[in-house]
């Protein structure tokens, strides 16, 4: 999984391990190496762990067992104001008392930076992030967008290599998040800089990371890049939590080479792709994605699988179509389809038959 | 079905509204065509009567107990009444007399000074007099104590003359005769003070006002004064000898001639009268308040008089800036009696000092709580708050335990060798004592409002401060601090405000050199009775005040002051 190797690392985590209580652990033996100029978004659900982690590359947090490491030199015990790691907090963190020129002239002024570089430098930040004419407001007579724009620029205005960002989007409405996102990966990539982006919005994390980590229960579940991420899943959690995803139980009845064979508890016999069964007789989930699911017999690829189900309930979703079914006991089993004008549509009622490829199957952990 | 039309109809009536609204150019007009303005109103109305209706007990109580008992006590600072009130005369005939001249009133004055001592002190209201002219002039009390006993003597001279001349004069009934109406003589001779009925209100007989002017004013006085303060049979009352004095002014005036012609009762008694009275031995009234006290015939209680017979004085106030007043208008008291500027200063000093120990001590509390988790937070503040739950004079009265020469913190400080047995510290009976214990009890005045502006802070602010390159301090100073300045204005003007009026703490623990301006405001209210120099005080205290929130709002603003959210 990780293939950088620990020579040109620019963050590395090695064996890091967190507890607040003494008792339990919130972050338990992660190992986590990042290139320069990698944006990689830490993704999982609440409580996860992932929050702590980038406190801990922050500074806020020590760890409790581990080496954190930035550029090849241990961090552990340097204090958080001299790491030169620029940040963006959830709401924000603007200083409600200062200008915006001052919020941005702020980490330039600790750095004892003339006035005249200060000024200059704080120009190019906020027209970076077009709110060049905005200076002289309080953050309080900015909308969220605007202020989420110009704390990214006070992140970014000492030109950090590192910038770490908790949820910076969270408190935005769609429309705004997605252009913001943009603007995020574009600045990232034009500036060289590397980001640790935390965000339990998966598709935030698919659209705008280089790599992603999927956290859960203080572990790394999975670290791939979007598209393996979302297409290999490793695990049934990661396969749960990104994307929409249709699960069958069952039970592992032969592997044999690349497939194998899997009884499932509904009734059924179905071809997957073992990912992690290494043996017959393992309970298994079966994961597909539901538009990886068939049901027109025309457009039915070569080899599929076929399975018989009936049609539950029908969401008209704008572009594409939802389309929930009864198969093989589980009235879970989500199809997607676009939205096409020879596209059928179905109704809840309907007995269809529906298929997909053994390889877009993939047998997980139970 | 009715429903279903107007649904469908109303959406026209409102865009032709709309239409017609694009053409109007008038002031805008609400849909039933009055002006938008006045239904606005209208609608509002009704929420400001309910909103006053739900104020108004409060408000009555707040009138009532609070802002008509200040306005009263703030009045009391510049009332000077009483001058003119138990003195009319005398200050009446004063305006003519020059106060700066160097020579003393003449008889006119000597002789209205007379007559409304008399009154006066038959009232008994001269020992009044007496001691508000006594916080200007050391000595106007005892003289207007023995003047009240001495006039007595000035008016029967006249008396006895008249009597002398015919016992006629003597009684009582004899001078209701002549005075009185008919109509009034024949009630009250049916009246019985036993009865328990109200004694008929005496009526002056016709025409007798003008032939006996002063007598008459005189002897209405007297009248009223025995029906209705004292409570006696009028028709078996003597007069004052002050009536006799006025008869005798009566007989020698300009009306004398007119007696010739009155044919009443006792005609042939008051021609009598009439005709030996220019023969009387006349009184000197300055004489006569000389042989009093010859304090009488010196300037300085005339010009203390004539200075204060108006209404109104600014006298108090010059009073508690440790001024007079004098004839050549306001100057500073001597050097020994000026004591008010100093008190001032030194309440605003001690209340300034207060205030910076309660932020010095209560900052870091109000951080530790802001930061703590809930639960322990909650728990520290009952701490706080438990002094509250403690009776103020308990807590005051425990730091006289702690602090005194034998106490607590000494014996301590001794025990450990800090200081040494014979030089033990004074810490109470001072300003040390005062400002340690008001601190101590005006706290959780300042916590209070600091914990909840601070509780507002999030803490994402420090460490956005730290991660963008700042130090703890750095962090600390230039962005947590500047957003707690609220809570510390809150905190400080409450404090301040407080303290600055505090009362019983100095009282208890201030000893004579630790006392505040409000402690000598509860003197002249409670022992010394003069009032109008505490309502001075009092008014120049909360001018005081009221400058320095303006002062405040001008320099912090005070829309900076949180107490919380």
């Amino acid at each position: 999984m990780a293939d950088t190797s620990a020579t040109n690392a620019f963050v590395e985590f090695e064996r890091v391990q967190k507890s607040y209580d003494g008792e339990n652990l919130v972050v338990k033996d992660l190992n986590l190496s990042m290139p320069k100029g990698e944006f990689l978004t830490m993704l999982g659900p609440s409580g996860s762990g992932k929050t702590t982690c980038l406190m801990m590359l922050a500074g806020f947090e020590t760890a409790t067992h581990g080496d954190i490491r930035l550029d090849g030199k241990s961090i552990n015990n340097i204090p958080p104001h001299k790491r030169g790691i620029g940040m963006v907090f959830q709401n924000y963190a603007l200083f409600p008392h200062m200008t915006v020129a001052e919020n941005l002239s702020f980490p330039l002024e600790v750095r004892k930076m003339g006035k005249s570089d200060r000024e200059e430098k704080v120009k190019i930040a906020l027209d970076r992030v077009q709110m060049g004419d905005f200076g002289g407001r309080r953050p309080a007579q900015l909308s969220g967008g605007q202020q989420q724009r110009v704390a990214l620029a006070r992140a970014l205005v000492f030109e950090p290599e590192l910038v770490l960002m908790d949820e910076p989007l969270g408190a935005l409405d769609k429309q705004l998040r997605e252009t913001l996102q943009f603007e995020i990966t574009h600045l990232a990539h034009e500036l060289g800089i590397t980001v640790v982006y935390v965000t339990h919005d998966q598709t935030e994390a698919l659209t705008m990371s280089d790599r992603v980590a999927v956290f859960e229960n203080g572990r790394i579940q999975q670290l791939a890049p979007p598209d393996l991420l979302y297409e290999e899943p490793e695990n049934s959690f990661v396969a749960q939590f990104i994307g929409e995803n249709n699960t069958l139980e069952g039970v592992v009845k032969e592997i044999k080479g690349g497939t194998c064979l899997v009884q499932l508890d509904g009734g059924g016999l179905i071809e997957a792709k073992p990912i992690n069964v290494t043996q017959a007789g393992e309970r298994t989930r079966v994961s597909i994605r539901p538009e990886r699911v068939e049901f027109n017999k025309d457009r039915m690829p070569e080899g599929a699988h076929t399975l018989k189900a009936e049609v539950l309930e029908f969401v008209y979703m704008g572009d594409i179509f939802r389309t929930r079914l009864r198969v093989a006991g589980t009235d879970n089993f989500i199809i997607k389809t676009r939205n096409a004008p020879d596209q059928v549509r179905l109704k809840p009622g309907q007995q269809i038959e529906i298929g997909w490829l053994a390889e877009d199957c993939r047998a997980l952990d139970a | 079905m009715s429903d279903v039309n107007n649904a469908t109809t109303a959406p026209n009536s409102a865009l032709a509204a709309e239409r017609a609204e694009d053409e109007y150019t008038g002031p805008m007009l609400a849909a039933d065509g009055t002006p938008l303005k006045r239904s606005l109103n209208r609608a509002l109305r009704r929420q400001k009567i309910s909103a006053l209706l739900l104020i108004a007990p409060l408000l009555i109580f707040v009138l009532v107990t609070f802002v008509a008992p200040i306005a009263d006590m703030l009045f009391r600072s510049v009332e000077n009444k009483i001058v003119q009130d138990t003195l009319p005369r005398t200050t009446t005939e004063l305006k003519n007399w020059d106060s700066e001249g160097g020579e003393l009133p003449d008889q006119a004055v000597y002789k209205s000074l007379y007559q409304d001592i008399y009154v006066a002190q038959e009232r008994k209201l001269h020992t009044r007099l007496g001691s508000r002219l006594n916080y200007e002039l050391t000595g106007a009390s005892s003289l207007f104590r023995k003047s009240g006993r001495g006039v007595d003597d000035i008016g029967e001279v006249y008396q006895d003359q008249f009597e002398d001349l015919n016992a006629f004069w003597k009684k009582g009934e004899n001078w209701n005769d002549v005075l009185g109406s008919d109509a009034w003589l024949a009630t009250m001779k049916d009246w019985k003070k036993a009865s328990g009925d109200a004694q008929p209100p005496f009526e002056m007989r016709d025409g007798i006002a003008d032939i006996l002017p002063q007598t008459a004013n005189y002897y209405l006085i007297f009248a009223d004064f025995v029906q209705n303060e004292d409570n006696d049979n009028l028709y078996k009352e003597d007069p004052w000898p002050l009536v006799y004095s006025a008869f005798y002014d009566d007989l020698t005036g300009p009306t004398a001639e007119q007696i010739a012609a009155y044919a009443g009762p006792g005609a042939t008694e008051l021609a009598q009268a009439a005709a030996a009275a220019p023969s009387f031995d006349s009184v000197d009234y300055a004489q006569a308040f000389a042989d009093i006290d010859k304090d009488w015939v010196e300037l300085p209680i005339w010009q203390t008089i004539a200075t204060y017979s108006p209404r109104f004085t600014n006298g108090y106030f010059l009073n508690a800036v440790d001024m007079q007043k004098t004839p050549d208008g306001p100057a500073l008291r001597p050097d020994d009696e000026r004591i008010y500027w100093t008190l001032f200063k030194r309440t605003l000093f001690m209340s300034v000092c207060i205030t910076l120990s309660c932020i010095l001590l209560g900052y870091p509390v109000g951080w530790i709580l802001a930061n703590l988790p809930a639960r322990t937070a909650n728990l520290l503040m009952i701490l706080v708050l438990l002094p509250f739950w403690t009776s103020l004079l308990v807590r005051t009265s425990a730091w006289k335990v702690m602090l005194q020469q034998q106490g607590v913190i000494n014996d301590t400080l001794v025990w450990l060798g800090v200081v040494a047995d014979d030089s033990r510290l004074a810490l109470i009976n001072n300003q040390t004592g005062t400002i340690i214990a008001m601190t101590h009890i005006l706290l959780p005045f300042m916590i209070l409002p600091l914990y909840s502006v601070m509780k507002t802070v999030p803490p994402s602010y420090l460490r956005a401060a730290k991660s963008l390159g700042a130090t703890n301090w750095t962090a600390f100073w230039r962005v947590y601090f500047p957003q707690s300045v609220p809570g510390i204005g809150a905190g400080s003007i409450l404090v301040f405000i407080l303290s600055i009026g505090y009362y019983i703490t100095p009282e208890i623990v201030g000893g004579r050199t630790g006392t505040f301006i409000s402690n000598r405001i509860a003197y002249h209210i409670s022992s010394s009775l003069n009032w109008g120099l505490a309502a001075a005080l009092g008014a120049i205290l909360l001018a005081v005040v009221l400058g320095l929130y303006y002062a405040y709002d001008k320099i912090v603003g005070i829309d900076n002051v949180k107490l919380g959210g």
